[in-house]
């Protein structure tokens, strides 16, 4: 594309049928313990 | 929904629930706001004076393939995904064990009081310890994932009772087919090469909470004695690091109302050779001389921009780190459900008292109303985890209408219960910050991309 550059090809709604295993690493237990960020956690299928 | 901004020279459109992300010239950031109310004619007869309508033409044209293709404008279609998923059967994967209500300095902004808790001084004894990874390991169903985080208060008060856990711990993952990741977070004052040796080979994670310039932590985190600490923790923390060959660690700090400037902390701690790095704001009460204000929004704003452009720019030059609350993982990043369903506290996530009782999350700890019972028992009240467990994004108004909402997951429930009395509700102020902090990290990955090219 000319006026479009998209930096990603993972959308999350393909992320519903195999999703929510729940293997990925809790968010408090990383480095926050005062906020929650999920967003940037890792999925554990991808590593 | 789609949330378009500009960050540092980039036009960003977050197409929210797909989570693409474009970087889009000056024409298509000006026809995305009238894409879906607007006739194509309209745009045109709106845009011409700008842009050439050869041009405008174009560009629509990109802009109806990113819509056919479910990459913009994407309808949200996980509400009703959502609400069954949480109706799953609860599991428990991840424990903080505070494995000392006791603590050898004297944060100011401590929500643990100073380690205590709003209770007594206790260290975890072996046995509530063991009885705690018995409870997770029994109630984990098939996951086999488990983290337990050594928290405190100070950890290393009672760290032969920590090593004597993991040997524990190892032995039992065997029998029950489980991975046990431990991790521990500690202020650094009795670290020593046997507790780094010890943590390197156990620890998944470590950690070190130090909140960046000499006057800035020796401020907030004295000794009980009101001298600093950041002379003794410096170098011990600099050794750590090294020895866990920069990776799988964090440096973590805290900024307040007297250091709106934390960007500097956060270089700071670059400076020292740290590759790790977690900075992040206080919650406390309005009435605390040390808390964030609205009105400190501004200049928190600010420091978010220059530290994201600053982080661009020694990405460049080789000297990068990392920054915690800007890591985005755009290709291998949480599924959905991940995203809605909240940070697990109350279900997934408990804490542990010394004393083996439980409670939604270690902010919790100390308040009598939250008691969800005890590592030996169970969660016997079954309906404050119900109450965790209808959190999701959904179940929170001001989440609703937000772009943030798939990288926060609701946000903080003990932050949204300080400031509201209901865990269903929001911290406004760290709703600002988490918002601004997505759009930089966003843009550091815009800056990245197109510099590749």
């Amino acid at each position: 594309m000319k006026h479009v550059k998209t930096l990603n090809t993972r959308k999350l709604q393909n992320t519903i049928k195999k999703g929510g295993c729940g293997e990925c690493q809790t968010s408090c237990q990383s480095a926050c313990k005062t906020s929650c960020t999920v967003g940037n956690q890792t999925c554990e299928n991808t590593k | 929904m789609v949330h378009q901004y500009k960050n540092n020279g980039y036009n960003i459109v977050l197409d929210v629930n797909s989570g693409a992300i474009h970087v889009v010239d000056d024409l298509v950031y000006d026809v995305i706001p009238l894409w879906e109310t607007h006739s194509k004619e309209e745009i045109i007869e709106k845009l011409k004076d700008t842009y050439a309508e050869a041009e405008i033409a174009e560009a629509m044209e990109e802009v109806a393939s990113l819509e056919q293709d479910e990459a913009l404008f994407t309808k949200d279609q996980y509400e009703d995904y959502v609400i069954d998923f949480k109706k799953r059967p609860t599991v428990v994967k991840a424990l903080c064990l505070h494995i000392a209500h006791d603590c050898n300095l004297a944060c100011r902004y401590c929500f643990a009081e100073e380690g205590e808790y709003h209770g007594r001084r206790a260290l975890m004894s072996y046995e509530v310890g063991k009885a705690a990874l018995d409870f997770l390991i029994a109630n984990s169903g098939s996951r086999r994932n488990l983290e337990v985080d050594f928290f405190g208060g100070e950890p290393t008060l009672n760290f032969q009772v920590v090593k004597d856990l993991v040997a524990y711990g190892r032995e039992q993952e065997k029998l029950h087919d489980k991975n046990f990741r431990f991790t521990l977070t500690t202020n650094g004052v009795l670290l020593n090469d046997e507790i780094m040796e010890f943590a390197n080979k156990e620890m998944a994670n470590v950690v070190l909470s130090i909140d960046g310039r000499k006057e800035v932590n020796d401020r907030m985190r004295p000794f009980r004695n009101g001298s600093g600490s950041y002379d003794l923790i410096v170098p011990k923390f600099q050794k750590f690091a090294e020895s866990r060959k920069q990776t799988n660690y964090y440096v973590r700090g805290t900024f307040t109302h007297h250091n709106l400037d934390f960007a500097k902390d956060v270089l700071h701690l670059a400076d020292l050779g740290f590759k790790q790095i977690s900075v992040e704001p206080v919650v406390a009460q309005d009435t605390d001389d040390y808390a964030i204000r609205e009105e400190d929004l501004p200049q928190l704003f600010e420091e978010y921009d220059n530290l994201a452009a600053e982080m661009v720019r020694r990405h460049k030059s080789g000297e990068d780190f990392n920054f915690f609350h800007f890591m985005i993982d755009l290709e291998g990043g949480p599924c959905v459900a991940k995203r809605l369903s909240g940070c697990g506290s109350g279900t997934e996530y408990l804490a542990v008292t010394p004393w083996g009782d439980l409670y939604p999350c270690h902010q919790f700890v100390g308040n009598e109303k939250f008691y969800m019972g005890n590592v030996t028992e169970g969660v016997t009240n079954t309906q404050i985890r119900d109450e965790f467990k209808s959190c999701n994004v959904y179940a929170k108004e001001k989440c609703r209408e937000c772009f943030a909402r798939f990288y926060c997951s609701g946000g903080c429930a003990a932050n949204s219960y300080n400031f509201h009395g209901d865990i269903h509700n929001a911290y406004d102020v760290g709703c600002a910050l988490q918002k601004k902090r997505v759009e930089c990290a966003i843009m550091i990955k815009a800056a990245e991309a197109l510099e590749e090219e």
